[in-house]
């Protein structure tokens, strides 16, 4: 490891010890998807780095969307969209007061790990960060954030996903469900929100209804 | 339903399938009328290209009449189309610019990776060919499901016979493609390998282009003879020395433009060829290359290339000397066939294009595993074969 690796990973270290009461602000160093001021580095997004960044997992991944901002930011600020293009995700639901959502995922044997965030950032059709809050099963942040893309390419949307994968039951059931790709599963999920907006629908080459992917993960779940 | 099926190389069979139903509110079924099998096809059926699984149904030409609509399909019931073998949405960035073939969001989600890893991007979404562009239902079958039906299928007149109409799936528009893609001028000698459909058509196009002299290349001499009535002339590679020739027939210049018609499985008998014809079979992704290195070596300086031939992996001793020094402009690419279809049905309509002289060949869907074999095997004879779902067998 070169020594800017071993103090990326101290410094996010050290956040993360503190706890995610430092939220976005101690995230934004090292997730930004803006060129990094406090490195020696390219012009890349922070999270295409090789480096690792402590105990957390961090996934980013951009996607063009041929869509207005405002649309997009709409779309996704209604956390109760993404499920339909989210695919270990069951639901989430606002719980209470200060914008916090539960968001149900998906796992094994029709089981379900819930993770409860509040949001931590929000700024109209730019960005929207949220973090687990205080004892939930799963220490999390993410952000998504939406520029204009050149021309009249539409919108880009950037996601950036940062956990702390947990130990015991729940982190083996959220490993297998969720977590153990989460880069993959990003990427799917960015690509199935783009075809909703795009074009309406989500593309599948099933031939019959009970043959999609999202029917078979059904059946499956229920059997 | 009945649908020719794959099961592994020179293994198709003709199998009763679950028929196809509408999921999507964007699709449509249609009903085939006829349906053709494609030299890509062959690819497939050789086994050279990877993605496929047992079970898979094939053909990406086809046509046939509107059975059933979704909500927000365009199409209406009883209408007769014309469908694109490349699946387009029609909203995307690709889209937008014409570039149909690219369409970004007709490869479900998550089938993109491998094609992705292969080419750094994801390949679109094509009818009956491999799991890498999605692994959609083919065409050669009674019924289809067509994703986005109010983009891609084109609705045809009824005074024009299926025959005149079907190779608009496909292989018109890229042989049109290709003849665009060599910047064809009024002076220019054109040299194209394969006389195959694609070879066929884009002699025809670069002569309504305006091409000063076309030239086939290929080894049937029944195929040289079909470019030769479309006002070509021909190189019998069997026969004859090609890049001797080629330099002859171009005043010793190099020919200005060349289109490589043929693709991953090149014949001859050259060193390079016979070694790739190896590895292709011991199974490492290799492209046989040899008709593309000659058209690389015949093309003038400054010259222009056209690959509308497939090809799908790696290839090794490939002449990066004779690109850069001589100043190539290589243009390539899967048909973006909703840019050209409409005009070229017009082409159609006006007299000014006829396809049916390729058609050798029409059996029912239940032969079509005949069909393959022979399209494969008598090549000279064998030009092209339609394969219709409702017709009574010969036999």
């Amino acid at each position: 490891m070169t020594s800017h690796d071993n103090e990326g990973a101290g410094a996010f270290g050290t956040a993360a010890g503190i706890g995610l009461a430092l939220g976005a602000a101690a995230l934004g160093a090292f997730l930004t998807t803006r060129p990094r001021k406090d490195h020696h580095g390219d012009d890349a997004p922070g999270f295409t780095q090789r480096r690792n960044f402590g105990h957390y997992d961090v996934t980013g991944r951009s996607v063009t969307i041929r869509k207005p901002r405002a649309e997009l930011f709409a779309f996704w600020r209604d956390f109760s969209n993404l499920p339909q293009v989210m695919e270990n995700l069951e639901s989430v639901r606002p719980s209470g007061t200060d914008g916090r959502s539960i968001w149900t995922i998906k796992a094994p044997g029709g089981r379900a790990v819930e993770v409860e965030t509040q949001i931590a950032r929000e700024v109209e059709n730019e960005i929207i960060a949220w973090r687990s809050v205080e004892g939930s099963e799963i220490d999390t942040e993410g952000r998504v954030t939406f520029e204009d893309a050149p021309g009249d390419r539409g919108t880009r949307v950037g996601l950036i996903i940062a956990y702390h994968p947990p130990g015991g039951e729940v982190g083996r059931l959220v490993a297998k469900a969720f977590l153990r790709e989460p880069a993959v599963q990003a990427r799917h999920d960015l690509k199935r929100l783009k075809m909703l907006m795009e074009t309406g629908e989500i593309a599948t080459s099933a031939r019959r209804r009970d043959q999609t992917r999202a029917a078979k993960q059904t059946q499956q779940e229920n059997a | 339903m009945r649908a020719l099926t794959w099961h592994g190389a020179h293994d198709v069979r003709v199998d009763t399938v679950d028929d196809p139903e509408i999921i999507n509110p964007r699709d449509a079924i249609i009903k085939v009328t006829s349906t053709a099998i494609c030299g890509s096809d062959l690819h497939l059926y050789d086994g050279v290209i990877p993605g496929l699984m047992a079970g898979d149904i094939l053909g990406h030409e086809f046509m046939g009449e509107v059975v059933e609509t979704g909500a927000k399909s365009t199409l209406k019931k009883g209408q007769r189309v014309i469908v694109p073998f490349t699946i387009s949405c029609g909203g995307c960035f690709h889209c937008h610019i014409q570039q149909y073939s690219a369409c970004e969001n007709s490869n479900p989600a998550e089938k993109q990776d491998p094609s992705t890893a292969l080419y750094g991007q994801p390949m679109a979404g094509l009818f009956g060919y491999s799991h890498l562009t999605g692994g959609y239902s083919g065409g050669q079958a009674e019924y289809v499901r067509v994703p986005f039906s109010d983009v891609g299928p084109l609705v045809v007149p009824d005074h024009l016979e299926d025959e005149k109409v079907l190779f608009l799936t496909d292989i018109l528009p890229t042989g049109w493609m290709a003849a665009e893609n060599a910047d064809i001028q009024p002076d220019d000698t054109v040299a194209i390998w394969g006389a195959g459909p694609v070879g066929l058509f884009a002699a025809q196009s670069a002569i309504l282009m305006g091409a000063a002299k076309v030239i086939v290349i290929d080894q049937y001499p029944h195929r040289l003879e079909l470019a030769r009535g479309l006002g070509a002339q021909i190189i019998n590679y069997r026969e004859t020395q090609v890049l001797d020739a080629l330099l002859e027939m171009s005043g010793g210049i190099g020919v200005d433009c060349v289109i490589d018609a043929v693709g991953m499985e090149a014949h001859g008998f050259a060193l390079d060829n016979i070694l790739e014809g190896v590895k292709q079979k011991i199974g490492i992704g290799a492209d046989r290359a040899h008709a593309l290195r000659q058209a690389l070596m015949a093309v003038r300086f400054g010259g222009k290339v056209s690959i509308p031939g497939v090809y799908g992996g790696l290839t090794d001793k490939f002449p990066t000397g004779a690109i850069m020094e001589k100043g190539l402009q290589i243009r390539t690419g899967q048909t973006h066939v909703q840019k050209y279809h409409k005009m070229l049905l017009e082409k159609i309509e006006a007299g000014e294009i006829d396809t049916t002289f390729l058609i050798s060949h029409r059996l029912p869907l239940e032969e079509a595993p005949t069909g393959y074999k022979n399209f494969k095997n008598q090549q000279d004879s064998w030009t092209k074969v339609i394969l219709k779902p409702g017709m009574e067998s010969a036999a």
